[in-house]
C-alpha cells in the first residue's frame, strides 16, 4: 500500500455497521418466536420496532454511501488530472469526466476458515445494496403497520410477525451479502418463509396446496443457484486467490473474474444459465411464473411485501449483483440475444394476456407483477443495468401500494373476497382514498407521465431500442399497452359501474372466506362463515377505535378503510407519484441520482488498491499510478469491432487490474420515443376504457357471449383460462407422464425382480443357515462361548473380593492402578 | 524461579490427598482429600506452563477447577442423603456399593 496514493474515501458509522440491519430483525424473529405472546401487542411491536431499527440504519447508510460518493468527486478534483486517477475513457453520456471507482464498503465476520478458504457473514455496502436495503426495510415496515390492523384477531397473530419479520430479514442479509454463501443463506430463508405465509392459513387445503406448490417451483430453480454457485466458485477461485486476497465466493471476486477476460467462456455460460434459472424460479419468469399467482392464496400484506420488495425480486438482484457474469456469459456487450432478454420479453406479454381473464384482483396484480419483473429482466438482458435496477425501486412503491389497496378493498369493501366481478364494483364512492391511491399507482405501473412507472419503464423500453433490440422494444411497447388495458379493467370493476355482491350489502353463503377473517377458527367455519361474519367479525370492526365505528352507515355495507392502513397506503401512493424524480433521465444529468449513486463506476481497479481494503478494515482506494489506456482492440475477445467502445467488459483490463463492473451503454432520451411510448399507453387505456364501457357497462350485444359464438375467442379464452396449459403440462405430464411410470416401473422392479432376489437369496440362506447350524454353530461357537462363559465366571469369582463396597478400598486400587501405570510409562520413556 | 520447587510441593500434595482417600473415614475428609489431589495437579499444570511460556497449561487449570466444584457439590450431595438415612458417615460401614 502506497502511502502517497492513497485517496481516502468517506465512509462512516452506518456504512460499517450495517450488517446490523439485516442481524436485528432476525433477532426480532426469534424475541417474537420466544416470547412474542406474552408481549401486550402480541409480537408486533418487536417486528414494527426492529425493522424501525433496520430502516433508521439503512437510512443512515444510504446518506452516507452518498457522501461517500462525493467525497470520491472532491478527492478527484483536489488531486487533479496529475494523478491520472481513472482511464481516460468518456463514458457515454458524460463528456469525458474521469470517475473512480467506489469500493464497497465490506465488515465481515468469518465463521468457518479452512486452508484458506474463509466463509463470512456481513455487510458489502455498494450503491446498489445500500438502495435495496433501504427499500426494502421501508417497504417492509409500512406493510407490518398495515398488517396491525389487517390481521388483528387473527388466530396466529405472533407467528405472522414473526415470520413476516423473518421474511425481512432473509430479503436483507442477501442484498447485504459479499459472498455467495450468504446469497444462498438469504435466498433460502426467503423461500422458508414464502411457504410459512403463503399457507399462513393452511386448514383451508387450497392454501397449503398453494404453499408447497410455491416452495416447490421455487426448489426447482434453486437447483440452478446451488450449480450456479458451484460452477462460479471452481470457475473464480485461482484468479481470487491470486489476484484478491480473497476466495471464489466472493462477490467481488466472481465479478473482477468474469470480466478479467481469464474466465473460460464455457464455464461462464454454464454458470450463468445455471444461476438464470434460480431467478426464473424466484422471480417468477416463464415457464416458472405459475406459482406466483397461486401464492395469493397467503394474506394481503404477504402478498404486497412478496411482490414488490422482497421474494421475487430477489431473483432480479442477483442478476443485478453479480451481472458481468451475465454480461459475458451471454454475451451481451456485443449485442447478442441474451436467454436473460428473451426469457423477460416472453414473460412480459403472455402474464400481461394472462391478467385479462382473472376474476380475483389480487391474480390481476400477481400477473402485473411477473409482467413487470419481465420488463425489469429485459432490461438487465440487453445491458440496460440502470434502468432495470430504478424500475425495481419504483415498481416496489406502486405495485406494493395497489396490493395493499387490494386488501383495504377486501377488507371494508367486499367483505373479505377478492372477486372483483361477483363482489366488488362502484366502491369509489365508499372508498374514496383507497381509490384515489389506486388510480395513482395504476398510473404509475402503466407509465404515464409523471408518475413513477413513466422514468423507469420507458428507460427500460427506450434503452431495449437503443441497444439494437427492435423486436423486444415493440414486445415492451406492446406490454405497456396490455399493461394499461389489464389495469383499466381491474380499476373499472371495483371502483366502476353497479355494486355487487358484498359491495353492495349482501352477504352470501359461499363466498369464500378470505384472508383477513377475523372469525377465522379452522376449515368449519368456512360453512358458518355468513352467521359468524355478521355476529362476531364485524362486532370487532364496530369496535375497533381506529374510526371504523363512527362512519355513521351500516357496517356491513363497503366503507372506508381504519387509519392503520390507509396511512401506508397513501405514504406509498405518494411516492409511487414522485419516486420517478429521483432518476429523470429525460430532464437531464442533474436529475439522475441513481447513475449516480447506484451504478458501480466501470472503472479499472489496480489489484493493489483492492488488496488494501481488507475485512473490517477501514476502506481505501489506491489509485492506479499510471492511468491505463486502454484503446486498442489487441486484447481482442470482441473488442470495439461492432461500434461499441471499449472499457471494461469490452476486452481484458490492464494488467494488474481488475473492473468490477461492465460499462453498459446509457441510451440518450429523445422526445419522440417518449411520445411514442406515451401514445401506445394512452391507446391501450382508450381500447380498454371503450371495451370495459361497452362489455360491462352497456353490455353490447356484440360483445357478450362472444366466447359463445365465435370458436376463435372462445378457444383464446380457454388458452388464457387455463394459464397456457402450463399447470396442466406440470402436474399432468410432467409428473404423471415422467413421475408415475419412473413409480410404477420401480413398483415392477419392487415386485418381480427384487422380490425374486430376496426370495431366493431367502431360500438359499435358509439351506446354508441350516448346515451353518449343525456344523459350525453348534460345535465351534457353542464351544467358545460355553469355554469364555466359563473363563469370565471363574474369573469373576476370583476378582469378587475386591468388589467390596468400600470406597477407601476403591480409591486405593485406582492409585495403585495409576502408579503402575505411571511407572510402565516412565519405564517406556527412558529406554 | 525453580520449577522443581513447585513440582516437589505438588508431588507432596498429592502424597497428602492420596494418603487421606486410602485412609480416612470420614466422607468429607474423603471429599477434601480429593481437592487436594486435584490442586496438586492445577499447581503441576501451571508450574508447566510458566516454565514453557504457554498459556494453554493455565487454561486448563481453570478447567480443572470448574470441574473440581462441580464434582465436590455431587459429592457433598451424596454424603449428605447417605448420612440422613444412616446418621453416619464413616465410609467404612458402607458397602452399598458391593457388586
Amino acid at each position: 500500500m502506497v502511502a502517497a496514493e492513497v485517496a481516502q474515501l468517506s465512509s462512516g458509522w452506518f456504512l460499517e455497521n450495517a450488517w446490523l440491519i439485516g442481524l436485528i430483525p432476525a433477532v426480532g424473529f426469534a424475541v417474537i418466536i420466544l416470547f412474542g405472546k406474552k408481549l401486550p401487542m402480541q409480537g408486533s411491536e418487536i417486528g414494527l420496532g426492529t425493522l424501525g431499527a433496520s430502516l433508521v440504519i439503512a437510512t443512515g447508510a444510504g446518506i452516507q454511501w452518498m457522501q461517500r460518493t462525493n467525497s470520491a468527486e472532491t478527492e478527484e478534483a483536489a488531486a487533479g488530472v496529475l494523478r491520472g486517477v481513472a482511464r481516460a475513457l468518456p463514458r457515454a453520456s458524460e463528456g469525458g469526466a474521469a470517475e473512480p471507482f467506489i469500493e464497497p464498503v465490506s465488515s465481515t465476520w468469518v465463521w468457518w476458515q479452512n486452508s484458506g478458504l474463509e466463509f463470512g457473514l456481513g455487510s458489502s455496502i455498494d450503491g446498489l445494496s445500500v438502495m435495496l436495503l433501504w427499500l426494502v426495510a421501508f417497504i417492509s415496515f409500512l406493510v407490518q403497520i398495515f398488517s396491525l390492523d389487517y390481521v388483528r384477531g387473527d388466530r396466529r397473530y405472533t407467528h405472522f410477525f414473526a415470520a413476516m419479520t423473518l421474511f425481512s430479514s432473509g430479503m436483507l442479509i442477501m442484498v447485504m451479502a459479499d459472498n455467495m454463501v450468504q446469497v444462498i443463506l438469504g435466498w433460502e430463508i426467503m423461500g422458508l418463509c414464502s411457504f410459512l405465509l403463503i399457507g399462513h392459513w393452511w386448514e383451508e387445503e387450497a392454501n397449503s396446496v398453494a404453499a408447497l406448490k410455491a416452495f416447490f417451483t421455487v426448489r426447482v430453480g434453486d437447483v440452478g443457484l446451488l450449480v450456479g454457485t458451484a460452477i462460479l466458485f471452481f470457475g473464480a477461485n485461482q484468479y481470487a486467490v491470486d489476484n484478491l486476497d480473497t476466495n471464489g465466493f466472493d462477490l467481488d471476486a466472481i465479478q473482477a473474474w468474469a470480466l478479467s477476460g481469464q474466465a473460460s467462456t464455457w464455464t461462464i455460460v454454464m454458470a450463468a444459465i445455471a444461476l438464470f434459472i434460480a431467478c426464473i424460479g424466484k422471480s417468477g419468469q416463464f415457464p416458472l411464473h405459475t406459482w406466483l399467482p397461486d401464492a395469493m392464496a397467503g394474506p394481503t400484506p404477504v402478498s404486497s411485501l412478496l411482490h414488490s420488495s422482497t421474494m421475487v425480486v430477489a431473483g432480479v438482484f442477483l442478476v443485478a449483483q453479480i451481472y458481468p457474469v451475465f454480461w459475458e456469459g451471454f454475451n451481451i456487450a456485443n449485442g447478442g440475444l441474451s436467454f436473460i432478454a428473451v426469457i423477460g420479453g416472453i414473460t412480459i406479454v403472455i402474464s400481461a394476456l394472462l391478467a385479462f381473464v382473472q376474476d380475483d384482483i389480487k391474480k390481476v396484480l400477481a400477473y402485473s407483477t411477473v409482467s413487470q419483473l419481465g420488463y425489469m429482466m429485459l432490461g438487465l438482458g440487453v445491458g440496460a443495468w440502470l434502468p432495470a435496477v430504478f424500475h425495481i425501486f419504483t415498481h416496489a412503491f406502486f405495485k406494493c401500494c395497489l396490493f395493499l389497496c387490494a386488501g383495504s378493498v377486501s377488507h371494508s369493501g367486499s367483505h373479505h373476497s377478492f372477486d372483483m366481478k361477483k363482489d366488488m364494483g362502484g366502491l369509489r364512492k365508499f372508498m374514496p382514498i383507497t381509490f384515489g391511491a389506486w388510480v395513482v399507482s395504476t398510473l404509475a405501473l402503466t407509465g404515464v407521465f409523471p408518475f413513477a412507472g413513466f422514468w423507469s419503464k420507458d428507460e427500460i423500453i427506450d434503452n431495449v431500442g437503443n441497444n439494437g433490440y427492435t423486436f423486444l422494444f415493440w414486445v415492451g411497447l406492446g406490454g405497456a399497452a396490455l399493461t394499461a388495458g389489464y389495469m383499466t379493467r381491474a380499476t373499472y370493476l371495483v371502483f366502476f359501474g353497479e355494486p355487487r355482491g358484498a359491495a353492495a350489502g349482501e352477504h352470501h353463503d359461499d363466498h369464500v372466506v378470505h384472508a383477513d377473517d377475523h372469525a377465522l377458527v379452522g376449515a368449519a367455519t368456512h360453512s358458518l362463515s355468513a352467521a359468524t361474519n355478521t355476529d362476531d367479525g364485524h362486532g370487532d370492526h364496530a369496535d375497533d377505535d381506529h374510526g371504523h365505528g363512527d362512519h355513521g352507515h351500516d357496517d356491513h355495507g363497503p366503507h372506508e378503510s381504519g387509519k392503520l392502513i390507509l396511512f401506508p397506503i397513501v405514504v406509498l401512493a405518494f411516492l409511487a407519484t414522485v419516486s420517478g424524480f429521483t432518476n429523470a433521465t429525460p430532464l437531464g444529468e442533474s436529475w439522475e441520482q441513481f447513475k449516480k449513486y447506484v451504478e458501480p463506476r466501470p472503472e479499472a481497479v489496480a489489484f493493489d488498491a483492492i488488496i488494501a481494503s481488507g475485512p473490517g478494515e477501514s476502506v481505501q482506494l489506491v489509485v492506479p499510478a499510471v492511468a491505463p489506456a486502454v484503446e486498442d482492440d489487441g486484447h481482442g475477445e470482441g473488442a470495439g469491432d461492432d461500434g461499441h467502445s471499449t472499457g471494461c467488459g469490452r476486452g481484458e483490463p490492464e494488467a494488474a487490474t481488475a473492473c468490477f463492473f461492465p460499462a453498459v451503454v446509457h441510451a440518450e432520451p429523445k422526445f419522440a420515443k417518449i411520445l411514442l411510448s406515451l401514445a401506445v399507453v394512452a391507446a391501450g387505456y382508450a381500447a380498454a376504457i371503450a371495451f370495459c364501457i361497452a362489455f360491462y357497462k352497456r353490455r353490447d350485444p356484440r360483445l357478450v357471449g362472444l366466447t359463445q359464438r365465435s370458436r376463435v375467442a372462445r378457444a383464446g379464452y380457454k388458452f388464457l383460462a387455463n394459464k397456457y396449459y402450463l399447470d396442466h403440462l406440470y402436474e399432468k405430464i410432467i409428473v404423471r407422464g415422467v413421475a408415475h411410470p419412473i413409480a410404477d416401473a420401480a413398483y415392477w422392479i419392487n415386485q418381480k425382480v427384487l422380490d425374486g432376489a430376496v426370495n431366493g437369496v431367502g431360500e438359499g440362506g435358509k439351506r446354508a443357515g441350516n448346515w451353518v447350524y449343525d456344523n459350525i454353530d453348534q460345535k465351534l461357537v457353542d464351544g467358545a462361548v460355553n469355554g469364555s462363559g466359563l473363563v469370565a465366571s471363574e474369573s469373576g469369582h476370583a476378582m469378587q473380593p475386591m468388589q467390596s463396597g468400600k470406597v477407601n478400598q476403591y480409591g486405593a486400587l485406582l492409585f495403585g492402578a495409576a502408579a503402575v501405570g505411571a511407572i510402565v510409562l516412565v519405564i517406556l520413556n527412558v529406554s | 524461579m525453580l520449577a522443581v520447587n513447585f513440582l516437589l510441593l505438588a508431588a507432596v500434595l498429592f502424597c497428602i490427598g492420596v494418603y487421606g482417600v486410602i485412609a480416612r473415614r470420614n466422607a468429607v475428609m474423603v471429599l477434601m482429600s480429593i481437592e487436594l489431589i486435584l490442586n496438586a495437579v492445577n499447581l503441576n499444570l501451571i508450574a508447566f506452563a510458566v516454565m514453557n511460556g504457554n498459556q494453554d497449561g493455565q487454561v486448563f487449570a481453570l478447567y480443572v477447577i470448574a470441574i473440581a466444584a462441580a464434582e465436590v457439590g455431587v459429592g457433598l450431595a451424596m454424603v449428605l442423603m447417605i448420612y440422613r438415612n444412616r446418621k453416619s458417615i464413616a465410609l467404612d460401614e458402607l458397602s452399598e456399593m458391593k457388586g
